[in-house]
C-alpha cells in the first residue's frame, strides 16, 4: 500500500516534470532574451513591463560571484545574451574575447541618461567604452556603530585599533581585502610590486586576532543585528543598514577607495542581439532605472533618476547620491592577469590559513 | 541468491552508469589535477598544495570532521537504543521525526543557529535577560562542529536505527537469560550486530563533514579553513581548476584510505566469503 | 531510569528543532532582515503566495527531488541486490566506485559533471539537474540499503523457492518486504539530499530552470527574502501532517488487522 502511494507519487511528478519541459518549449516560438546577472539585481516588476511593451521573453538566470558566472559563460554551458558582471570581470571577459562589441545606436537611452563621468571611469577596465554600460555602482567604506565607537571615522586606521577587537568585520575576498592596507600605504589597489604587497599581507596578518569575522553578503544582516562594532561594506550595503538600524553611521576613509561598477554586456555568441540591445537601452530608460534603484538601493549612474526619485530619504542619502568629491579620483579594479590574480588570492590565502 | 547469470545483468545498468557518471568525471578530475594550465602533465599543483600549508587545514578538516563523527556516533547510539525499545512498530515514523529537520533547506537551518550562537543571538540575550555572563559562541571550532553534528546527525540515526530495529528481540532476550548485564548486552550482542549500520553512518557524516564549506563559513566566520573551503575558493575565485582538483584527488585518496581502514573492521566480512 | 532516558530524548529533539523554530519565527518577522526583530506579521506568506518564481522553482524542487530518489532508489536496489552475490572483494570494489560521488567536493562533481554534459552535448536545463542529482543520489540509497541486505536472513527466500515460486515472485514477494523500510529511509535520504543541494545544481542548471536553494542562494547579495522562512514553514507544517497522518492510517490498519 505504501509502495502504491510512491508510485502514485512518482507518476504525479512525472507528469509534473513533463509539464514543465512542455511549457518551457512553447515558449521557444517567442522572441527571447537570456540574462545573467546579479541575484535579485533587478526589480521583477520591471522585467514584465518589458515584455508587454516589446513581447520579448526575458529568461533571467542569477549568479552569487562573478567567479561562479565566469566558468558557465567561458565554457559555453548555457547561451546568455545579457551579463550584468563588476569591472575587472568585464576586463577579463573581454580579454578572454567572451564579449561583443555593443552598437551604440541602438542604445539611444544610454547615451543620454548615464552619466559621463561614469563612463569615463568605465574606460579603465574597458577602454573607448565599447562592450559596457554602466548599472549600479558604488565605493566601499567603513560602517559603524555611533554607540560603540566615539571617535572621528575617517582612515582605514581604525580597522587596526586594539581597541575594537573581536568587534571588527572585514570582506571576505582578495582583492576586497588587500585594496585596505595597499591604500593606506598609499599605493594603487591594482598593484603589482610584490614586495608591497607582501608588507600589505603582513598588514592583514596582523590584523587577524582583532577580527571578528571575514564576511561577504552576511555583513549586512550581522550589521543590522548590531553584531559587531564596524564593518567594511559597499555603500549600497550601507544604505540598507542604516535604514534597518539608526545607530549606524558611514564613512569613506580619507586614504581613498575602490570605485566599482557592475554594468551590462553582451556575449560574443548570443544569439539573441537585437534583443539584447533593447533590453540594455530599457534598463537606462529613466522610468525603468528608478523602479530598480527604489528596489535595490544601490547608487545608480543614470543622470535622470535622482529627480524622479519620490522616497525623501533616498533622494537626500549622500550615500546613494554622494557629490562627485567622493568618488572622483577614486580606482576601479582593473584584471591584473591570470598570473597577478592567483598571486593576490594566494597572499589572501595565507593569511586566512595562518 | 540468482545464478550468475542473473546476477551479472543486474549489475551492467550500474556498470554503465558509472562508467559515464563516476568514470569519465572522475577522469577530468585527475587529468586537471596532474597538468598546468599548458595542459602538460606536470605535479607542480600538488607540490604547491604542500607549500601553500593547505595540508594544516586539511589537519583541522579530519580533527573536525572527527570530533563530530564521533559525537553523532555518541549521541545516535543510545537515542536509537530508547526509541526501538520503546515502539516497535512506529518505527517509520521515528525515523521520519529524525529526517523532518533535514528537510529544512541546510543553508537556512545554519543560519538560524547564527541567530541563536552570536553574541547578540538568542542564546546570551537569554543570558542576559538573567543577568548572567554571555558566552562567545560564533566564530569557533565548537560552534562548527556544532553546525556538523546538528546537519549530519541524521545520517548516522537512520542506519543505525534501521540496524537496531532488525535485531530479534529473543537474541537480547537470550543473552539476558545467560546472565549478561546491560554493559555485555551492549558490548558483545547489540554493537556487533549495528556494527554494519554504523559504518555506513560513520561514512555519511565523516565524508560530508570533511567537504563541507557552508558550515564553516557561516559559523566559523571566515577565519577557520577548513579543506571545503580552500577548494572551493580555487575553484572560484581563483578559477585555478588545475590546484583544486590535485586537491580534490589527494582528499579522495585519503577518504578511500579511510574508508579501507573501516570496512577492514566490517563484521560481515565472514557472511561474505561464503561464496 | 526512565526520566533519564526522555530526558535525553527531549534534549536531542530540542537541539533538532531549535533551528527550525528559529525559522518559523522568522517568517512572521516584519523586518526583512534576520536578527532584527521588529514585529509580527502575515505579509510574507501573502507574498509567497504571489511569487511565480518561487512556485516554479518549488514544483522543480519537487519534481526533481521525487523523481531523482526514485529513480536512484530503484537503481541502487537492483545493484544492491546484485553486489551482495559477488565474493567480498567485489564488492568492496563496487562500494568503492559508488561512494566516489560523495567523496568529492559538491563543486568539483558539479564541475566535471558540467563538463561531461557539454562533451556529450546535452542541452543543460531540467534533465541535466535531474541526472546529476541522480548521480550523487545513488551512493545514499546504496549506504541504506546495503547494511540491511548484509544481514537478511536467506532461509525465506530459498524456502519460497523450495515451494516453487519463481526468483523474481520470491524476491518481491519475501525479500522486498523485509527491506522495505531501508528502502523507504534510502528514498527519503535521496530526496532530502536532492532538495538540499545547491553547487552541483548550480553548475548543471540551464538559464531560467532554478530549484529552490538556487533560488535561495542567487537571493543572499541583498539577504534571504523572508517569503523563503515562510515556504520553509510552510514545508515543515505540511510535511508534519503528512507524519502525523501516516501515523494515524498505520495504527488503524493495526487495528482492523487486529481485529480480523
Amino acid at each position: 500500500m505504501k509502495f502504491k502511494f510512491l508510485a502514485l507519487l512518482m507518476l504525479s511528478c512525472l507528469m509534473f516534470g513533463v509539464a514543465g519541459c512542455g511549457s518551457t518549449g512553447d515558449s521557444g516560438k517567442k522572441e527571447q532574451v537570456y540574462v545573467y546577472s546579479w541575484g535579485d539585481y533587478l526589480d521583477p516588476e520591471v522585467l514584465k513591463i518589458f515584455e508587454q511593451e516589446t513581447g520579448i521573453h526575458v529568461v533571467l538566470d542569477e549568479f552569487d560571484t562573478n567567479e561562479s558566472m565566469y566558468p558557465r559563460v567561458a565554457e559555453g554551458a548555457v547561451h546568455y545574451d545579457v551579463i550584468c558582471p563588476s569591472d575587472y570581470m568585464i576586463q577579463k571577459m573581454i580579454g578572454n574575447n567572451l564579449l561583443q562589441p555593443l552598437d551604440f545606436n541602438k542604445l539611444p537611452d544610454a547615451k543620454k541618461y548615464i552619466g559621463e563621468e561614469f563612463f569615463k571611469q568605465a574606460e579603465t577596465f574597458d577602454p573607448g567604452n565599447k562592450y559596457a554600460v554602466p548599472y549600479c555602482w558604488g565605493t566601499v567604506g567603513i560602517i559603524y556603530d555611533k554607540t560603540k565607537v566615539t571617535e572621528p571615522v575617517d582612515s582605514w586606521n581604525i580597522l587596526w585599533d586594539e581597541k575594537y577587537k573581536g568587534q571588527i568585520l572585514m570582506q571576505d575576498s582578495a582583492r576586497d581585502a588587500l585594496m585596505i592596507p595597499l591604500k593606506l600605504m598609499g599605493k594603487s589597489m591594482n598593484e603589482t610590486d610584490k614586495d608591497v604587497l607582501a608588507q600589505a599581507q603582513e598588514m592583514l596578518k596582523k590584523q587577524k586576532p582583532l577580527v571578528q569575522a571575514y564576511v561577504v553578503d552576511e555583513v549586512k544582516e550581522k550589521l543590522i543585528g548590531s553584531e559587531a562594532a564596524m564593518g567594511v561594506v559597499f555603500s549600497g550595503e550601507a544604505l540598507i543598514i542604516l535604514q534597518e538600524n539608526p545607530n549606524m553611521a558611514f564613512a569613506v576613509p580619507k586614504e581613498g577607495t575602490n570605485f566599482w561598477i557592475d554594468g551590462w554586456v553582451i556575449t560574443k555568441d548570443s544569439q539573441n542581439v537585437d534583443a539584447a540591445h533593447k533590453f540594455i537601452n530599457f534598463m537606462c530608460r529613466p522610468d525603468i532605472a528608478v523602479k530598480n534603484f527604489d528596489y535595490l538601493g544601490y547608487s545608480t549612474p543614470n543622470i535622470a533618476v535622482k529627480d524622479l526619485e519620490e522616497n525623501e530619504e533616498y533622494k537626500n542619502s549622500p550615500i546613494a547620491f554622494p557629490s562627485p568629491d567622493v568618488y572622483k579620483d577614486q580606482e576601479t579594479y582593473k584584471y591584473l592577469g591570470n598570473q597577478m590574480d592567483e598571486y593576490y588570492n594566494n597572499l589572501w590565502m595565507q593569511v586566512k590559513v595562518d | 541468491m540468482f545464478n550468475k547469470f542473473t546476477r551479472n545483468i543486474l549489475l551492467t545498468p550500474f556498470l554503465i552508469w558509472a562508467g559515464l557518471f563516476i568514470f569519465v568525471p572522475l577522469i577530468f578530475i585527475v587529468w586537471y589535477g596532474v597538468t598546468d594550465y599548458d595542459g602538460n602533465f606536470s605535479l607542480g599543483n600538488i607540490g604547491l598544495i604542500f607549500e601553500r600549508g593547505y595540508l594544516d587545514a586539511l589537519k583541522l578538516s579530519v580533527e573536525l570532521a572527527l570530533i563530530s563523527t564521533v559525537a553523532c556516533l555518541l549521541l545516535a547510539y543510545p537515542l536509537c537504543l530508547i526509541l526501538t525499545e520503546r515502539q516497535r512498530d512506529n518505527t517509520t515514523i521515528i525515523s521520519l521525526l529524525f529526517i523532518l529537520p533535514l528537510w529544512m533547506n541546510s543553508l537556512l537551518s545554519t543560519m538560524a543557529w547564527q541567530t541563536i550562537l552570536e553574541h547578540n543571538g538568542i542564546i546570551n540575550q537569554f543570558m542576559k535577560l538573567l543577568d548572567l555572563p554571555t558566552f562567545h559562541m560564533i566564530n569557533t571550532e565548537g560552534a562548527i562542529v556544532l553546525g556538523m553534528v546538528y546537519n549530519f546527525l541524521p545520517y548516522m540515526v537512520l542506519p543505525l536505527f534501521i540496524s537496531l530495529s532488525k535485531i530479534d528481540r529473543s537474541i537480547l532476550e537470550a543473552a539476558q537469560d545467560l546472565g549478561a548485564n546491560s554493559w555485555q548486552k551492549f558490548f558483545r550482542v547489540i554493537l556487533p550486530l549495528t556494527l554494519p549500520g554504523a559504518i555506513s553512518g560513520i561514512t555519511m557524516v565523516f565524508i560530508p563533514a570533511l567537504t563541507t564549506f557552508v558550515i564553516s563559513a557561516l559559523l566559523g566566520g571566515g577565519k577557520l579553513l577548513l579543506i571545503g573551503n580552500i577548494i572551493e575558493q580555487e575553484f572560484t575565485f581563483q578559477y585555478d581548476w588545475h590546484v583544486g582538483c590535485a586537491l580534490s584527488v589527494i582528499l579522495m585518496i585519503f577518504i578511500i584510505l579511510n574508508m579501507l581502514l573501516t570496512t577492514a573492521f566490517d563484521p560481515m566480512k565472514e557472511a561474505g566469503d561464503e561464496h | 531510569m526512565k526520566y533519564i532516558k526522555q530526558i535525553y530524548l527531549a534534549i536531542i529533539f530540542l537541539f533538532l528543532y531549535a533551528p527550525i523554530a528559529v525559522l518559523i519565527a522568522q517568517s512572521f518577522n516584519a523586518s526583512r532582515y534576520r536578527g532584527h526583530w521588529t514585529g509580527v506579521t502575515l505579509d510574507w506568506y501573502v507574498k509567497l503566495f504571489n511569487d511565480q518564481r518561487i512556485a516554479d522553482a518549488l514544483s522543480n524542487t519537487l519534481s526533481i527531488g521525487l523523481l531523482s530518489a526514485g529513480i536512484a532508489t530503484i537503481l541502487g536496489l537492483i545493484t544492491c541486490v546484485a553486489m551482495k552475490e559477488f565474493s567480498r572483494k567485489w564488492r568492496a570494489t563496487f562500494m568503492s566506485i559508488t561512494n566516489i560521488p560523495i567523496l568529492n567536493a559538491d563543486i568539483v562533481t558539479g564541475i566535471s559533471l558540467m563538463l561531461l554534459f557539454m562533451g556529450i552535448g546535452l542541452k543543460l536545463g531540467y534533465v541535466s539537474i535531474l541526472l546529476a542529482h541522480i548521480v550523487f543520489n545513488v551512493p545514499y540509497v546504496i549506504l541504506c540499503i546495503m547494511p540491511q541486505l548484509m544481514t537478511l536472513d536467506k532461509s525465506f527466500y530459498e524456502a519460497a523457492l523450495d515451494l516453487g515460486a519463481s526468483p523474481f515472485k520470491a524476491f518481491t514477494s519475501v525479500i522486498l518486504p523485509e527491506l522495505r523500510p531501508s528502502i523507504f529511509a534510502g528514498f527519503l535520504l535521496a530526496f532530502t539530499m536532492s532538495a538540499d543541494d545547491f553547487i552541483i545544481t548550480h553548475f548543471t542548471k540551464g538559464a531560467g530552470v532554478d530549484t529552490l536553494t538556487t533560488a535561495i542562494y542567487a537571493q543572499l547579495k541583498l539577504g534571504v527574502h523572508p517569503e523563503i522562512y515562510a515556504l520553509s514553514t510552510l514545508v515543515f507544517v505540511f510535511v508534519l501532517i503528512f507524519v502525523i497522518l501516516f501515523a494515524i492510517n498505520r495504527r488503524k490498519l493495526k487495528h482492523i488487522e487486529e481485529v480480523i
